[in-house]
Formats: structure tokens, C-alpha cells, sequence
């Protein structure tokens, strides 16, 4: 009993606190212009009963996440579930052909707006992927990723207005150029550690879209580039209808693609290096890892997938200004890479998915997105670090090896 | 000369905000190594709240630098609060956790709070009243520096002379030194280290409060957005300067604010930002630990 009182009295506490500090903002509105103030005691209301309910959750989360840790400790790693169907091979080449069907008659199905939000979507998987190999593998936080993404978008709209070379032409110069730029702004900050790199990209970011907006003569300024050629097709032309659906499967084709690479780098050589680099430093390159070379490559290869994607961005919206490459831009893929579970390709892609098709049908709370990706991008470095779904570390076990010992 | 001078103080005045800023990302830095990203939104909220009292005052026939005297200190108690709040909820639970985590969660909270903002009050620009008086005995040389200029430079010297004072003469001061140079350490010996941790925000966040209520009666507007850019300069400001280094992160504000006036003033005004992040990138090149900052040597 005297427990119960206790919560209550600290959900009080909380409750008085943070009525307090919310009171100029969410209550007070003033209008300098004319002179009037707005009071909206309403939201006081709403913020005293908000946050008694929260205070009790956020105890009691906390407490559960101690239990897990204690937890964690004695019984050694656990998996959930989710973790063990998706190591069953047979389950995992089942569910892949099942998700490729649904995925290749998904046009034929629904209408050209649903394919439109579709290729969105999946334009930010490819652009999780991407960040995922610097953030999630390699541990390199960027904050920038998004001037990669308008370095391709620029480059295919640049070299179409000028040149009037075609979206296949360009795909793997924008990959490149993506790539280049990423080796570029990779050495200098080779010698940083990871918080100095945060701001370095996040620099980076900014300068792009500076450049972008004011460097009229190169890239026509904040009114952007129009007109931009869609993909071709053998010369054939197509509807929108048409060009949508075509769109939508060359998209299909790239995440695929993407995964596939994806997998195959994470348990190649070099992805082990990224990995080993992520957990451990000065061990890492006391084992004889080149630093320089892997997070060069680390940041290059994230690089192309954003420069590569942002070809096809531009072919698909045929118009691009500064505005679409923001620093919130890079803000949502980092919170689909956290969300999902850094390291983790399927938990990347399923918190793409989240994250842009939510707000995109929940339309009326569409205004309230950024202040969720937020407050989700805190909850879950405090109660889920891992992710939605985390990644399992392949394990080798030995088999026999005793006996050959023994007998050597 | 005299377009050079006027760039020289704007340049100092834009320096000295910058430095108050700077302060609260080098104390926290230099105690936990964490960049608290909502550190510029703790600003903007100062600044905000102050516009919300100085309306609500002015509404009610207070006058001029009453005005300024009463906003300024309730922003200071509101953004010292909101500090605190910020360190309780997002990066107390994360002590201990990978160096990552609480970086990504104080972006989190970065995003939470502007938008925070832009959903309670509004995504526009606010005009803020410029509550700094235009003094008689400036007007000789107010084409070179103005009053605002001079009182903002006033008020950042009176600042960090208090600041000094308590860092280096206090019991708090002392157990922040202590902290900053080996937690562990200090707990040994009976610091509260929580506690200086929360101190250490809340005075970060008062410092960025007065800055933001001297720049935003100094420039005239505010939004939701004010925070992030100045956060990001006000850090490159305290990596320039060497970062965890207090007298470093003053100088290193002061050096790119001259470094941004110059600029804008005889090459560019478009490509300001794009200098400011130039000399931080060239600074990391070539002198990784700042200016002032010691090399740390990492040890296993």
C-alpha cells in the first residue's frame, strides 16, 4: 500500500513538473502583431493527464529493462521468436518468394497512387540499406547521408539538361559520383572519432544544399531543375500509368539487387572488418585491419547506394529542387536505420516500410511524424537499442574438431 | 576602416553569442563525451518562451528594460528546466551504453523538441520586440557598433566572468573539475556525480538562454528552427576552440564569428554557413584536438 502511494505521489510530482514547463509554450500563444494573447488551458489539462499516464509507464519500463539485464546476464543470449523463424532457411527462401510475388503483382493489383507511394517507400528501404553499411556496420554515424542522395539526383538531372544522357547512363555515374564524394569527405575525417564525424557530415550536409541553393548558374538555384526525363524503355512510349508501374519495378529490381549485395557484403571480409571496427577500435586494428582503408570503404559503398537512388529519384518526381535534401531528410533515415535495428537488413527494411507508408496513410496525424520519429528515436535507444528486429551475429560452432586434435 | 571595425564587432558579437552557446556543448562534453544535440533547441526554447513573456507583458503596460530584466530571467529558469529535464530523461537511462546510443537518442530529442515547438506555437517566424533601448551616447560611433552590439557584449563578459567564479572558486565548481577529469574518481571521494551532471546541464542551459535572448532581440525574429543552426555553429564553435576546454570554446566562438563576418563582408554573404563549416572541417585536419583543447591519448 504504502508502494502504491509512493508511485502515486512521484506521478504527481512528475505531473505538477511538467505542467510547469510546458505552461509558456503549449498554453500561452501570442500574437506580437496585434496584441493579443491566446490562453489555451485546454492543453493543460491534456498535458497533466499525458503525463501522469507516462510517468507510470516509463517507471515501469524501466524497471522491466533492469529484470532484462539482469536476465540477460545469467542466461547468456537470447532470441526472440521473430529471431529463430528467420534462421530457419527453409522458412526464410518460402517467405522471400511469397514477399517477391506480392511484391511483382503489387501494381497490377492496386492503382498508379498506390504505386507512387510504393516506390517512395521503397526508395528509402535502398536509402536505409545504404546508411545501414556506414551506421549500422561500421559504426559511422552520418548525419549528412542526404547530400549523397541529392549528389545522384543532381547528377542525372544536370547530365539530362545538359547532355541529355538517359536514366541508365546515368544510374551508375550518380553511384559513382555518390561514391566519390563519400571518399572525399571520408579523409579528412578518418582520424575523428564517431562524434566528431556526426558533425562533420552534418556540415557536409548543410554545405551541399548551400551550394545547391545559391550556386544559380550550376544547379538553377532554389527553383531546382524540372523537366527531367523519365526512364526509358527501348524508346517506347509509355502513359504515366505506364511509366509509374515501370518505375516501380526497376525499384523493386534495385532493393533486391541492394539486399542482395547487402547480405553478401555483411559476411564477406570486409563487412566482418566493419563490424569488428563498430565494436572495437583500437582492438579492431591491433589485429592488423587497415582503419583507413575499411571505413573509407565503409562510407564510399553507403555512399553509391544514396548516389544511385537519387538518379531514380529524380526520374521518378522529374523535378528536383534543394528543399527535398534537408537535414530532416537525413533525419528520417537515420531514424528508419535506428528503428529498425542498426546492422540489421530485414529490420531496415520492415522500419522503411513504418515508417513512410504510416504517416502516408494515417494522413491526419501526418503533422504530428517528425515529433513521433523523435520521441521513438530516444524510447528506443533506452528500451530497444537493438531495433525492431536485431541482427544475430553468425556464429561458427565446431564440429569434431576435438577428436582431430587429439589424434594429430 | 570603418566597414572593417563594423565588421570586427559584428563579427564579436556574433562570436559572443556563439561562445555562450559553445559553453554548454564544451561543459557537457568534457564531463559525460556526449554532443547533446538538443543543446541549440534548449536555446530556442529560451528564446521562445522569452518572446511568450515579453508579449504577455507588453500586453499588460510594462515598458522597455523591465520587459527585458523579467523575460530574461524567467527564460533562463524555464531553459535551465528544460535542460534538466532533457539529461533526466534522455541520456540518464543511457549512462553506461554504447558511445552511439546516447548520440542518436539526443538527436532524437533534438527533432522531438523543435517539433515540439512548431506544433504548440507556430511554423513561422515571430517577430520578437527588440527590447534593447537605442542608448544616446552610442549614436557617435552606432554605425560601427550599436547598443544591441555593446549590450550583448556586456552581458556575455559579466556571464563568463560568473561562470569563471564558479567553476574555479565554488564547491560545485571544484566537484566539476573533479568530475571532468576522472568520474570514477570523483565518486570515489564522495561527489554526487548525478548531481554535478544535472547542475552541469542546467547551467549549460542557462547560458544558452540568455544567448538566445539577446540574439533574438538582437535580430528580431524567432522560429522553431533558430536552434538547430546555431546549435551546430555554437559546437563547431567548441570543437574549434578544443572541446571539454572552457576558455577554448570562448576563443573558438570569437574566431568563427570573425571568421563568418569577414566573410560574408568581403567575399560572400550567400556561402556564410559553407566558411563556418570549411574552417571546422581544415581545423579537424590539421589540429584534431582544437586549438586550446590537450590530445587526449586512448588508452585500452
Amino acid at each position: 500500500m504504502t508502494n502504491m502511494l509512493k508511485e502515486f505521489k512521484q506521478s504527481i510530482v512528475v505531473t505538477i513538473w511538467f505542467v510547469f514547463l510546458t505552461f509558456p509554450l503549449m498554453v500561452v500563444r501570442v500574437n506580437t502583431m496585434d496584441n493579443i494573447v491566446e490562453w489555451r488551458w485546454m492543453n493543460l489539462v491534456w498535458v497533466a493527464i499525458f503525463s501522469f499516464i507516462l510517468s507510470y509507464a516509463w517507471r515501469y519500463m524501466l524497471a522491466r529493462q533492469q529484470v532484462k539485464k539482469k536476465d540477460a546476464e545469467s542466461d547468456g543470449d537470447r532470441h526472440g521468436k521473430i529471431q529463430l523463424l528467420l534462421e530457419d532457411m527453409s522458412f526464410r527462401y518460402k517467405a522471400m518468394v511469397v514477399l517477391l510475388l506480392g511484391a511483382l503483382i503489387f501494381p497490377l493489383v492496386f492503382d498508379t497512387y498506390q504505386s507512387t507511394i510504393m516506390i517512395s517507400a521503397l526508395i528509402y528501404v535502398v536509402l536505409g540499406l545504404g546508411l545501414n553499411i556506414s551506421v549500422g556496420l561500421a559504426g559511422l554515424l552520418d548525419l549528412g547521408y542526404v547530400a549523397f542522395f541529392a549528389v545522384g539526383a543532381y547528377s542525372y538531372a544536370l547530365l539530362n539538361y545538359h547532355f541529355d544522357l538517359g536514366f541508365w547512363a546515368c544510374l551508375p555515374v550518380g553511384g559513382i559520383l555518390g561514391c566519390l564524394f563519400g571518399v572525399i569527405l571520408g579523409f579528412p575525417i578518418l582520424r575523428l572519432r564517431g562524434d566528431y564525424l556526426a558533425i562533420v557530415t552534418l556540415g557536409f550536409g548543410m554545405i551541399v544544399k548551400v551550394v545547391l541553393e545559391n550556386w544559380s548558374e550550376f544547379s538553377f538555384g532554389p527553383s531546382g531543375i524540372a523537366n527531367i526525363d523519365k526512364p526509358g524503355l527501348f524508346g517506347i512510349d509509355m502513359d504515366l500509368a505506364g511509366s509509374t508501374i515501370y518505375i516501380y519495378y526497376i525499384m523493386v529490381a534495385m532493393v533486391v539487387f541492394t539486399i542482395l549485395i547487402t547480405m553478401r557484403l555483411r559476411n564477406s571480409r570486409i563487412g566482418r572488418a566493419w563490424i569488428a571496427l563498430r565494436e572495437d577500435e583500437i582492438a579492431c586494428v591491433a589485429m592488423g585491419i587497415d582503419m583507413a582503408r575499411t571505413k573509407l570503404s565503409a562510407y564510399a559503398l553507403g555512399a553509391f547506394w544514396a548516389g544511385m537512388v537519387g538518379v531514380l529519384f529524380a526520374a521518378k518526381t522529374t523535378f528536383i529542387n534543394p528543399a527535398s535534401f534537408t537535414f530532416m531528410e537525413s533525419a528520417i533515415i537515420l531514424s528508419i536505420v535506428v528503428l529498425g535495428g542498426m546492422g540489421s537488413i530485414l529490420g531496415v527494411i520492415l522500419g522503411a516500410f513504418i515508417l513512410i507508408l504510416l504517416p502516408e496513410y494515417l494522413r491526419a496525424f501526418s503533422e504530428y511524424r517528425m515529433l513521433a520519429f523523435g520521441a521513438a528515436m530516444v524510447l528506443m535507444m533506452i528500451f530497444r537499442p537493438q531495433g525492431i528486429i536485431s541482427n544475430i551475429r553468425q556464429k561458427y560452432t565446431y564440429k569434431g574438431v576435438k577428436e582431430e586434435t587429439d589424434n594429430g | 576602416m570603418d566597414y572593417f571595425l563594423e565588421l570586427f564587432f559584428g563579427g564579436l558579437t556574433r562570436g559572443s553569442i556563439y561562445a555562450l552557446i559553445a559553453l554548454g556543448y564544451t561543459m557537457v562534453y568534457g564531463i559525460i563525451q556526449l554532443i547533446n544535440f538538443a543543446h541549440g533547441e534548449i536555446y530556442m526554447i529560451g528564446a521562445f518562451v522569452a518572446l511568450i513573456v515579453a508579449g504577455v507583458l507588453t500586453i499588460y503596460g510594462f515598458s522597455g528594460i523591465s520587459i527585458l530584466i523579467i523575460a530574461g530571467i524567467i527564460a533562463v529558469i524555464y531553459a535551465s528546466a528544460y535542460g534538466y529535464t532533457l539529461e533526466k530523461i534522455a541520456y540518464r537511462p543511457l549512462r553506461g551504453a554504447p558511445r552511439l546510443s546516447p548520440l542518436i537518442s539526443a538527436i532524437g530529442m533534438s527533432i522531438f523538441l523543435q517539433n515540439y515547438v512548431l506544433l504548440a506555437q507556430t511554423p513561422d517566424f515571430l517577430p520578437f520586440p527588440s527590447l534593447i533601448p537605442d542608448f544616446t551616447f552610442m549614436e557617435p560611433v552606432a554605425h560601427i557598433i550599436g547598443s544591441p552590439e555593446l549590450v550583448i557584449l556586456i552581458v556575455t563578459v559579466v556571464t563568463m566572468i560568473g561562470l569563471t567564479v564558479l567553476i574555479k572558486y565554488t564547491k560545485i565548481g571544484k566537484a566539476m573539475r573533479a568530475t571532468q577529469q576522472d568520474m570514477s574518481m570523483a565518486r570515489l571521494v564522495g561527489i554526487n556525480v548525478d548531481r554535478v551532471i544535472s547542475v552541469t546541464f542546467i547551467i549549460g542551459s542557462a547560458l544558452a538562454a540568455i544567448g538566445g535572448v539577446l540574439v533574438a532581440s538582437y535580430i528580431g525574429q524567432v522560429n522553431f528552427y533558430i536552434g538547430f543552426l546555431a546549435g551546430v555553429k555554437a559546437f563547431t564553435a567548441a570543437v574549434l576552440g578544443g572541446i571539454g576546454s572552457i576558455p577554448g570554446a570562448v576563443l573558438g566562438a570569437l574566431v568563427l564569428g570573425w571568421t563568418e563576418s569577414f566573410a560574408a563582408g568581403y567575399i560572400s554573404s550567400d556561402y556564410e554557413d559553407v566558411f563556418a563549416f570549411g574552417l571546422l572541417v581544415l581545423i579537424l585536419i590539421l589540429r584534431p584536438s582544437g586549438i586550446l583543447g590537450k590530445s587526449r591519448k586512448q588508452k585500452v
